[in-house]
């Protein structure tokens, strides 16, 4: 062996500061891009994106082109996808066992969670700029290429639910990522939430009158949805019925998970 | 220094550690030895916070492990070398270690010589590691922060036999500068070479512990003279048990300079005299298997 022995290259020793959340934070956000499945999960966000656009001014009518119809088509993609990487983030620790490294480092858990719930936001929030970004563009080839006209049809207001409502179903898949800590598992049960459960309620709605007015109450993807529709600003009745789905469907599963994470042995 | 206390978890009826209490000394190798099961790795998991005990406390230089501001700082640990993410390079994962530790950048690569690993090996991802590279990762990653304290779940797996004089010789400098070394393993000859002190476990509960040279003359002593059944004699006036194996050698039930004096003093001379041979191996299996014959925890 010709290792050289370490006290050849022992570090000036640093003061001992607790590691700063913004610290963890960056560390965080630097591991969901650092492997090959994170770095293609996040590349795939802006590839269906410019998907989205060329199929847009390919395929939709042209005299019916306005900056919504971009904005949703790409939205649609990156609000299945978001999820999966704050799920990915989350259970990567428990699935992979790099948790056992993490949190012997920071050994208080919920930091680490802190962390990756907010490197999650910002991947999140900077995804639906970019979408926001790649729409205007489209709209402006399209515009420019087929002559038609211009026409901006996000409000501001409209804008903004249209990334909560991305980073609520991004917190979704987080909440899914801690209560089931295994990513097989997690990516499994966002889809009976975000797939199964809506077509079930769905079917309820329309064949049994008595759920049709509770629905907005009951399933968290139709209250969420209002968010998505580029209508206007939503009614309080509207936001109700986000906040009492998301006390069921989010909060309370969240809260759920994070008692069992930060007792859970990590092996 | 560690300072194990009265560790006891439990899952459910079972019992996977009790009782367990031994202190690691600054300056020493401290082995801590026993068969798979033995609760090994969740006294040391208990250490350092990832599974909670059930009743008792661990400190670490006085402090409670979670109450460290920067741990990596203060202890360095490698509980499973295979737990990393399969994606990600060698060199990513020690960098990972390094911003988390708030530590310069050039201490990734001063490790990775270290531990000699290559810069070529370092870009590869770790799901490509044989586990003896997987192992010279995990202590680097141990390593990085310059701790005091290092605590080593089963170090010498995978490694080849070159490396294994590497790690040696790298824990032996690290507890003669001063440092705090734990490491487990249920390799006896690993512990037997490298460790001054050893705790033994079997079945969650400490069976011996001791420096190894006590535990070592409690193996007895082999002994060959050129009249084997007189020597027999003059030790069984003493009350030493001494029975003549088949290979007509004498296992004595004492330390060798005492029965080479007695050897002396009855006139015999003495053609081997030497620590019993497979000392803490029998030792070890001995002890183990008394803990598993005694049934129920106490």
């Amino acid at each position: 062996m010709t290792a050289i022995a370490p006290d050849d290259v022992r570090a000036a020793a640093p003061v001992r500061h607790r590691v700063p959340l913004s610290r963890i934070t960056q560390v965080e956000l630097r591991k969901m891009f650092d492997t090959r499945s994170g770095f293609w999960l996040l590349a795939s966000i802006a590839i269906t994106a410019l998907v989205a656009t060329l199929a847009v001014i390919v395929f939709a009518p042209n005299d019916e082109l306005t900056y919504s119809t971009f904005v949703s088509a790409i939205g649609f993609p990156m609000a299945v996808l978001l999820p999966l990487v704050a799920i990915l983030a989350v259970t990567s620790e428990w699935s992979q066992r790099s948790g056992l490294t993490t949190f012997t480092l920071i050994p208080h858990r919920y930091r680490i969670i802190t962390a990756k719930a907010i490197s999650s936001v910002i991947v999140g929030v900077v995804s639906v700029l970019l979408a926001f970004a790649i729409g205007a563009l489209g709209n402006f080839l399209n515009a420019a290429a087929t002559s038609a006209t211009l026409v901006w049809d996000v409000s501001l207001t409209e804008g903004f639910y249209f990334v909560f409502g991305n980073v609520l179903g991004l917190l979704i898949g987080f909440m899914l990522g801690i209560l089931i800590r295994a990513s097989a598992g997690a990516v499994a049960t966002y889809f009976v939430y975000s797939f199964v459960l809506p077509t079930i309620f769905l079917v309820l709605a329309t064949n049994q009158s008595w759920f049709k007015d509770l629905q907005p109450w009951v399933d968290v993807t139709y209250a969420q949805g209002a968010l998505f529709a580029f209508e206007g600003a939503l009614t309080g009745e509207q936001w109700a019925n986000i906040a009492v789905t998301g006390l069921f469907w989010m909060v309370i599963p969240l809260a759920i998970g994070l008692a069992f994470v930060t007792r859970a042995e990590v092996k | 220094m560690i300072t194990v206390d009265g560790v006891t978890r439990k899952y459910g009826s079972f019992t996977a550690v009790d009782n367990v209490s031994f202190t690691a000394q600054a300056g020493r190798v401290t082995g801590f030895l026993g068969p798979n099961g033995a609760g090994k790795s969740t006294t040391m998991r208990v250490m350092v916070g990832l599974t909670r005990a059930t009743s008792g406390t661990v400190t670490i230089s006085g402090r409670h492990y979670v109450d460290l501001p920067n741990p990596g700082l203060d202890v360095g640990v490698l509980l499973d070398a295979s737990a990393q993410h399969a994606g990600r390079t060698g060199r990513e994962i020690l960098t990972i270690a390094q911003l988390f530790m708030g530590l310069p950048r050039s201490r990734v690569d001063e490790m990775l010589e270290v531990v000699s690993l290559t810069p070529t090996e370092a870009s590869r991802r770790v799901g490509n590691y044989s586990l003896g590279m997987r192992q010279r990762l995990g202590i680097a990653t141990a390593l990085i922060g310059d701790p005091e304290v290092l605590i080593l779940d089963e170090p010498a797996n995978g490694l080849d036999p070159a490396g294994i004089r590497w790690m040696r010789d790298l824990l032996r400098g690290y507890a003669d500068r001063g440092g705090t070394v734990l490491l487990s393993s249920h390799l006896l000859h690993e512990i037997e070479v490298i460790a001054d002190d050893i705790v033994m476990i079997g079945n969650g509960r400490i069976v011996s512990q001791g420096s190894k040279t006590e535990l070592l003359h409690a193996a007895g002593t082999v002994v060959r003279a050129t009249d084997i059944h007189e020597l027999q004699r003059a030790l069984g006036e003493l009350g030493i048990a001494a029975t003549l194996s088949e290979d007509g050698a004498l296992g004595a039930d004492a330390d060798p300079p005492l029965v080479g004096k007695l050897a002396l003093e009855a006139g015999i001379a003495l053609t081997e005299l030497r620590t019993a041979d497979a000392g803490l191996e029998d030792l070890f299996l001995q002890l183990t298997a008394d803990s598993q014959r005694e049934g129920t925890p106490t």
